[in-house]
């Protein structure tokens, strides 16, 4: 093990990948001479070159359709969006044609490409380029989504994504790049897509939650770990395809069970993970299944607006509270 | 470089019988091939929408012409002339028409989405100027790989006023990608004609932004296709060179089987002047008169093509719908590391 940051271990993700593999090529605005907006691809144009580290003009359907393309005979490429907001300009390539194309050709061509970059709550980046985006994806049939919450996932599960034979849409966050972990050093590990992971064991609650809001529990946890309530914290890591067996285990184990998702609530995780949980673990469930979600307003600019747009610590150990019966007992 | 205002005329140099009957009998299976298609959709076993490509058959038939097999071909939804003159086998065509098992993608994209990895046919797509990117990003592939294919992207008129048109030229100029990027200009995007779409209708000319090579030509005369893209070919083959091509057009028929006349948007005596320039007429009368075929070569030809369609509905008619578990099938590809 390394203790190094997410931003880190990413460019160590994409460096092992390319080296391992010469069809795997990374492409998008500012990758190269740059060094990535954020930094991911530093140092990467000096080791591969132009022709696999690709800057590209502000055409954001334009190279995102060119990496379809690559894909569909035979390339491996991921596609840096500078940030997932300008992924909307892609929408209809990553929707209509990398989604599609393996049904619609009936597997005579499938679309191996990883669309990565940063998404959710950012600091004061306002309206645009602050929001969650994990919900337009998801919902489409033939996308595979993924949310890393730490440097060891960031590492293992992009390891993963990159050689996966189909489109994944990889959204890591501005807020994390800088956070430390240990990771593996071993070039061969990568993480399954579509596993979750216990974070935390508890016996009280299971509360789901990923990225920001994964870090924004666990200190919840801690807290209330000292009022005699136990959390245990799952990380679904991939949302889609969703590790519902993990989760659903969490819930027959502790009876209770909370959503905390950073995005608007309507027709988000919550929404879903609170049907999975009511449809298969409905007999097993002690209380109703508590939603903890972000307001249904664009992200407010004023730091105030902004603490209050996204879920508080408050607000999660007030829905923890009522499902475990006020006080915490059983 | 050659960059011409009024289309191009064919050369026609190193014509002779056989390759002359490969034209001819490539077009006419296209024509036979819409024909019967239009049948089997008044007869309902072909739904949804359904795009004719009849009287824009010289294009795809000129274009392939001059295509190794290895090389590839992407068209939008008006692309069975695209798919049959790239080599699929048209029973398998007119099974995916019809929704059936043993169609190229086994029911699941129907007339919208042809797809043939066997012949390198990339599709089939039905978002407009979507697949432009797409071709863009294999002639990146192909360039990436030092191989020395082509790829030709056919679209229509409609596709000119898209953002994406305009992304992929320039990244097709700005990389040097070896597309060939062969515009069909029917002079229609759906209803709306050229004039009300588009401050520059001379599309050739949008080339010259970019700074590439870039030429329209008579698109009913299969020849003057042929030697246009073949141009487009050796520059793309040489030195990755993009050419947009403007290849001017008309369709006979109306935008889908939904509008079967097309009359709303266009004359009636606009129509009919169009189709005295029938491509497959113009050249089996230029074949004839050169010598490079006789009339029973024509009949032959006509004679095999509507055999072919014949088979290839009676293959479309006896084919079973697809197994319900092709619902979930498909969806992603099992990974094979």
């Amino acid at each position: 093990m390394t203790v190094m940051t997410y931003r880190e271990a990413l460019n160590l993700a994409l460096r092992e990948e390319m080296r391992r593999d010469p069809r795997v090529f990374v492409m998008g605005e500012e990758v190269g001479l740059y060094e990535g907006a954020y930094k991911v691809t530093q140092g990467m144009l000096k080791e591969f070159g132009p022709a696999r580290v690709v800057d590209t003009p502000i055409a954001e359907s334009g190279f995102t359709g060119v990496g379809i393309g690559a894909a569909m005979v035979g390339l491996r490429p991921v596609i840096e969006m500078m940030t997932f907001n300008f992924a909307l300009l892609a929408l209809d390539q990553i929707v209509n044609s990398a989604a599609k194309m393996c049904y619609m050709s009936g597997g005579q061509f499938n679309v191996p490409i990883v669309i990565r970059g940063p998404g959710g709550p950012a600091h004061q980046l306002a309206a645009q380029h602050s929001q969650s985006m994990e919900a337009y994806f998801y919902h489409v049939p033939g996308l595979k989504v993924v949310r890393p919450s730490t440097p060891m996932d960031a590492k293992g599960l992009l390891k993963a994504a990159i050689r996966d034979d189909n489109p994944v849409i990889f959204i890591e966050s501005e807020t994390l790049y800088s956070v430390k972990g240990e990771v593996p050093e071993d070039p061969d590990f990568t993480i399954p897509l579509g596993r979750a992971i216990v974070r935390r064991e508890g016996s009280d609650v299971t509360v789901v939650a990923y990225m920001g809001m994964m870090y924004r529990v666990m200190e919840v946890a801690e807290e209330l770990e000292k009022d005699g309530i136990s959390v245990e914290l799952v990380d679904p890591r991939t949302l889609q395809p969703m590790d519902t067996a993990t989760i659903l285990a969490s819930v027959r184990k502790t009876h209770r069970a909370v959503v905390v998702e950073a995005g608007a609530g309507f027709a988000g995780m919550g929404s879903e993970l609170t049907a999975l949980i009511t449809e298969q673990a409905f007999d097993d469930l002690d209380a109703p299944v508590e939603r903890v979600t972000g307001a249904s307003a664009p992200m407010p600019y004023a730091r105030n607006l902004e603490r209050a747009k996204t879920p508080s610590k408050e607000r999660i150990i007030e829905a923890i509270r009522r499902v475990c019966g006020g006080d915490g007992s059983r | 470089m050659a960059q011409k205002g009024s289309a191009q005329k064919a050369a026609s140099p190193g014509i002779d019988a056989g390759l002359a009957r490969r034209l001819l009998a490539g077009m006419v299976l296209i024509r036979r091939f819409e024909e019967k298609s239009a049948e089997a959709y008044a007869m309902g076993k072909i739904g949804g929408f359904l795009h004719l490509y009849i009287g824009e058959e010289a294009v795809a038939v000129g274009a392939t012409s001059v295509l190794r097999p290895d090389d590839y071909a992407i068209s939008a939804y008006r692309e069975h002339g695209h798919c049959l003159a790239k080599g699929s086998d048209p029973r398998r065509m007119m099974a995916e028409l019809y929704g059936r098992r043993d169609g190229l993608s086994r029911g699941k994209g129907g007339s919208m989405h042809l797809f043939d990895k066997t012949t390198n046919f990339l599709g089939g797509h039905a978002i407009v100027g979507a697949h432009l990117p797409i071709a863009a990003g294999v002639g990146f592939a192909i360039k990436y790989r030092g191989t020395d294919q082509v790829i030709v992207c056919y679209f229509g008129d409609g596709a000119v006023p898209e953002g994406e048109f305009h992304e992929s030229m320039n990244l097709a100029a700005l990389w040097k990608l070896p597309v060939v990027w062969l515009c069909e200009n029917n002079r229609y995007a759906m209803g709306t004609s050229l004039e009300r779409a588009l401050a520059q209708t001379e599309i050739w000319k949008f080339g010259e932004t970019y700074g590439i090579p870039c030429e329209a030509v008579d698109g009913m005369d299969v020849l003057a296709v042929r030697d246009s893209v073949s141009r487009a070919v050796t520059r793309a083959r040489a030195d990755k060179t993009p050419t947009p091509i403007e290849a001017r057009t008309y369709r006979f028929r109306g935008h889908s089987m939904r509008d079967p006349a097309g009359a709303v948007y266009r004359t009636k005596e606009e129509v009919e002047q169009e189709k005295q320039r029938d491509p497959i007429l113009l050249f089996r009368e230029k074949a004839l008169a050169a010598g490079w075929l006789a009339e029973d070569d024509v009949r032959k030809i006509e004679k095999d093509a509507n055999d072919l369609v014949d088979e290839a509905v009676a293959f479309a008619d006896a084919s079973p719908e697809p197994d319900l578990s092709e619902l979930l099938t498909d969806i992603f590809k099992e990974n094979g590391g």
